[in-house]
């Protein structure tokens, strides 16, 4: 293995619904800026910058290109990774690799979405394959629609567990002042918001936001001098997963074999991770539904198949639980898409330093798996420490 | 310093205006099949093979949100890691340069595919630029490159026929090379008589939109001497991004191309790029770049790149060969184009170029640009034993 990697420096924007007081390069600077005082370093002081968005969105093309004043990119090398709901992650990964090389010591990964700018559904509908699948005009909503149907004929969940799942991200989110969707919510609430597929509600689906988060990454001569505790990135996984796998004549509707347990279990294997409940102290998943989180948990090896919901249940999932999931309020409350997996990175390096101010989680955090989802079961995941 | 990394094999499809009958994923998966054939290796997860793919296209030339979705199927993405630049392909290939240094992967599938012929490029561009000030102006890249152009040409002098003269030796070239899609043996006439696109470009000095894919696989030192009796060694890498907007820029320098090299033949060892390097393969999407990006990559002096090629040193036989292959103006698809140029530099190196072969070719620079005038660039050198 390469040079060890650390996180110096982190930053983010409040999230909000619309930003129309400031353009994509604004929002980008704010974040660049954050991330950069918190490593105590100038934009001299940074060898690259990985940028990462999902420029369909925005109707963009090169939109790294359009951005290089309001990132620090001017004269810098760097490149844009572009991958779906994951590229946030596939950045830090980016950026993992290009400290690791030993040909950059502090490299910069910022990560953005302003989707007030044009109306991503759009956008989203030609993920799926234009001759067989995209007559469906699927967005993100039928994908948990059925990923939640089965769960519930699988396991006996009925929709309350879901609705207390979704009850205790609005919780967490409240106590992030970044966070998007601050909402008061019960699960009475929960059960009464609108059907988009059943038993997807409304609330059970992530907003569309506005936002920007970035991050320094550096090798271990800087983490040394890193004025703020550094926090290792041990080890990441990527895995993808074919678009539609066909099963007598059919397209399986949810797979059987998903990216996130081979992702997973490859983690677990090359950490010696053998108890992941025990072994890792908090988990920054990206549940775009509050329907992934159960399946998540269990691809996961959080819990036994069909248990999930029963964790859920006993609230061990809090900030204050057992097994803290999520405790920035998870992407069900805050999804500016191409920071989204930066920020789940962000968030659980707060986390390790002890720095997550109201959304601290009360057991000691030592370890950490950050992850990004996206499109049709991809997955990157991180571990996180905070010793070497 | 990380791991020394080496080009195990390439792959490229026929470049054409046009494949209809080619899906997207039957596109890209054409030159992986050929290289996973040619070289025997399997996606493999104990190291005996390729352990990752790194994908390179656009989201919006594809029509296609995730464009990387459509090549995963065929390119090893199944169940493994895949990661997508969104960016030109020899971004990609530094990219996996890079990821096999840190030591995270030993061997890497790179496959850049883009379809030109099913969307309307000019909108793209259009759409390539900022959007609160330029993108209303209506500008596409050719609008803006006619803007550079003018002022290149008007503060050195270059003349028409100098840019001309580009067309003339790369179709030239190209005449020679079996993937190429525009070729023949034109005369400066022929291309100041081809129709104006935006002055002072006309259509032949334009690269043509086209259809392609290409796939380079990367190794460490010991597995690429191993899988190959020609290992091609990646030897510097440098990239750079300029402003955006070309109103900021001095247009006739091209500040990054210089930055990116400086990076790349510092890394390299290199000091005097015209003595060292044996070919060049250069992106030049209209036929003045080719002057401009020689001058960016240190070849002769700023102001000389009209003067380099009326020597005939940039000719096939000449002392640095540019564009041996045909260049982009013979036509390779945006996004590929990066990735093709390393490709057709591999092949020169291998001494596999048949009739397009530069003698004793032993060392060569590759370079790829993106965005509008040359906004970013990538300069890597290449080498063999």
């Amino acid at each position: 293995m390469g040079e060890k990697v650390a996180i110096i420096g982190l930053g983010q924007t409040d999230h909000k619904y619309i930003r129309p007081d400031i353009d994509h390069e604004e929002l980008i600077n704010q974040a660049v800026r954050l991330a950069l005082e918190d490593a105590d370093l100038t934009i001299r002081d940074i060898d690259a910058v990985i940028m990462d968005n999902m420029d369909l969105f925005e109707g963009h093309y090169l939109a790294d290109a359009m951005s290089v004043d309001g990132a620090g990119m001017y004269m810098k090398q760097g490149l844009k990774i572009n991958t779906g709901g994951t590229s946030g992650a596939s950045a830090v990964a980016a950026g993992w690799h290009h400290v690791a090389s030993g040909l950059f010591k502090k490299v910069l990964v910022v990560g953005w979405q302003k989707q007030d700018a044009a109306p991503s559904i759009a956008a989203l509908v030609t993920a799926r394959e234009p001759f067989y699948d995209r007559g469906m005009a699927a967005g993100a909503v039928g994908i948990f629609a059925t990923m939640g149907l089965r769960y519930m004929q699988e396991s006996g969940c009925g929709e309350e567990p879901a609705a207390l799942a979704r009850v205790i991200m609005a919780d967490n989110a409240r106590r992030n002042p970044h966070a998007h969707l601050k909402l008061n919510l019960t699960v009475d609430e929960v059960l009464k918001s609108r059907v988009l597929v059943w038993p997807v509600r409304l609330l059970h689906m992530s907003p569309t936001s506005c936002g920007a988060c970035a991050l320094v990454l550096g090798d271990e001569a800087s983490a040394r001098r890193s004025p703020k505790r550094p926090v290792w990135i041990k080890d990441s996984v990527t895995a993808h997963r074919e678009q539609s796998v066909w099963r007598g004549g059919c397209v399986e509707p949810i797979p059987t074999t998903t990216a996130l347990e081979v992702a997973a279990a490859k983690l677990y294997k090359r950490n010696g991770i053998t108890n992941p409940a025990r072994d890792i102290d908090l988990w920054e998943l990206y549940t775009p539904s509050s329907w992934a989180l159960f399946s998540w948990m269990e691809l996961y090896s959080i819990c036994d198949k069909g248990q999930a919901w029963r964790l859920v249940e006993k609230e061990a999932i809090r900030i204050e639980g057992e097994i803290p999931i999520e405790p920035s309020g998870g992407v069900v409350s805050t999804n500016p898409i191409g920071a989204s997996g930066v920020i789940r990175v962000a968030e659980a390096a707060l986390q390790l330093r002890g720095e997550a101010g109201e959304r601290q989680v009360t057991k000691k955090a030592e370890t950490a798996v950050a992850a990004a989802w996206g499109a049709c079961h991809w997955i990157v995941n991180f571990l996180l420490s905070r010793n070497a | 310093m990380g791991r020394r990394v080496g080009v195990v094999a390439v792959a490229q499809t026929r470049y054409e205006a046009s494949k209809p009958a080619q899906h997207l994923q039957d596109l890209a998966f054409e030159p992986v099949q050929e290289i996973v054939e040619e070289t025997g290796l399997r996606f493999t997860e104990d190291g005996g093979g390729i352990d990752a793919t790194i994908s390179c296209s656009q989201d919006i030339w594809d029509g296609w949100t995730i464009s990387s979705k459509n090549v995963i199927d065929g390119a090893g993405g199944h169940l493994r890691p895949e990661e997508k630049v969104a960016g030109d392909g020899a971004y990609a290939l530094y990219y996996a340069t890079v990821c096999v240094m840190s030591g995270h992967y030993d061997c890497i599938l790179v496959v850049a595919h883009t379809k030109e012929s099913q969307v309307d490029g000019r909108l793209i561009e259009n759409f390539g630029l900022e959007p609160m000030y330029t993108r209303m102006l209506g500008l596409d890249y050719t609008c803006c490159a006619a803007l550079q152009a003018r002022q290149y040409m008007h503060r050195y002098a270059i003349s028409e026929e100098q840019c001309a003269q580009v067309v003339v030796k790369n179709l030239g070239n190209a005449v020679h090379n079996p993937k190429a899609q525009a070729f023949g043996f034109v005369s400066v006439s022929d291309v100041l008589s081809s129709p104006m696109l935006c002055d002072p470009i006309r259509v032949l000095e334009a690269k043509p939109p086209s259809d392609g894919a290409c796939a380079v696989i990367v190794a460490t030192e010991e597995k690429a001497r191993r899988w190959t009796r020609r290992p091609v060694w990646v030897e510097g890498l440098g990239c750079c991004y300029d402003r955006h907007y070309p109103g900021y820029r001095d247009l006739s320098d091209p500040v990054s191309l210089r930055e990116a090299a400086k990076r790349a033949y510092s890394m390299a060892g290199i000091s005097d790029p015209r003595r060292e390097f044996d070919l060049v393969e250069l992106s030049e999407y209209y036929a003045y770049q080719e002057l401009l990006w020689c001058e960016g990559l240190g070849l002769c002096e700023r102001g000389q790149g009209g003067r380099l090629l009326e020597s005939g040193a940039t000719r096939l036989f000449g002392d640095i060969p540019v564009n041996p292959s045909g260049g982009l103006l013979s036509g390779v698809p945006v996004n590929v184009a990066g990735l093709n140029r390393a490709a057709e530099a591999v092949i020169q190196l291998r001494g596999e170029a048949g009739k397009r072969q530069v003698d004793g070719a032993r060392r060569a620079v590759v370079h790829g640009t993106a965005g509008a005038c040359g906004q970013m660039h990538c300069v890597i050198a290449l080498t063999v034993d």
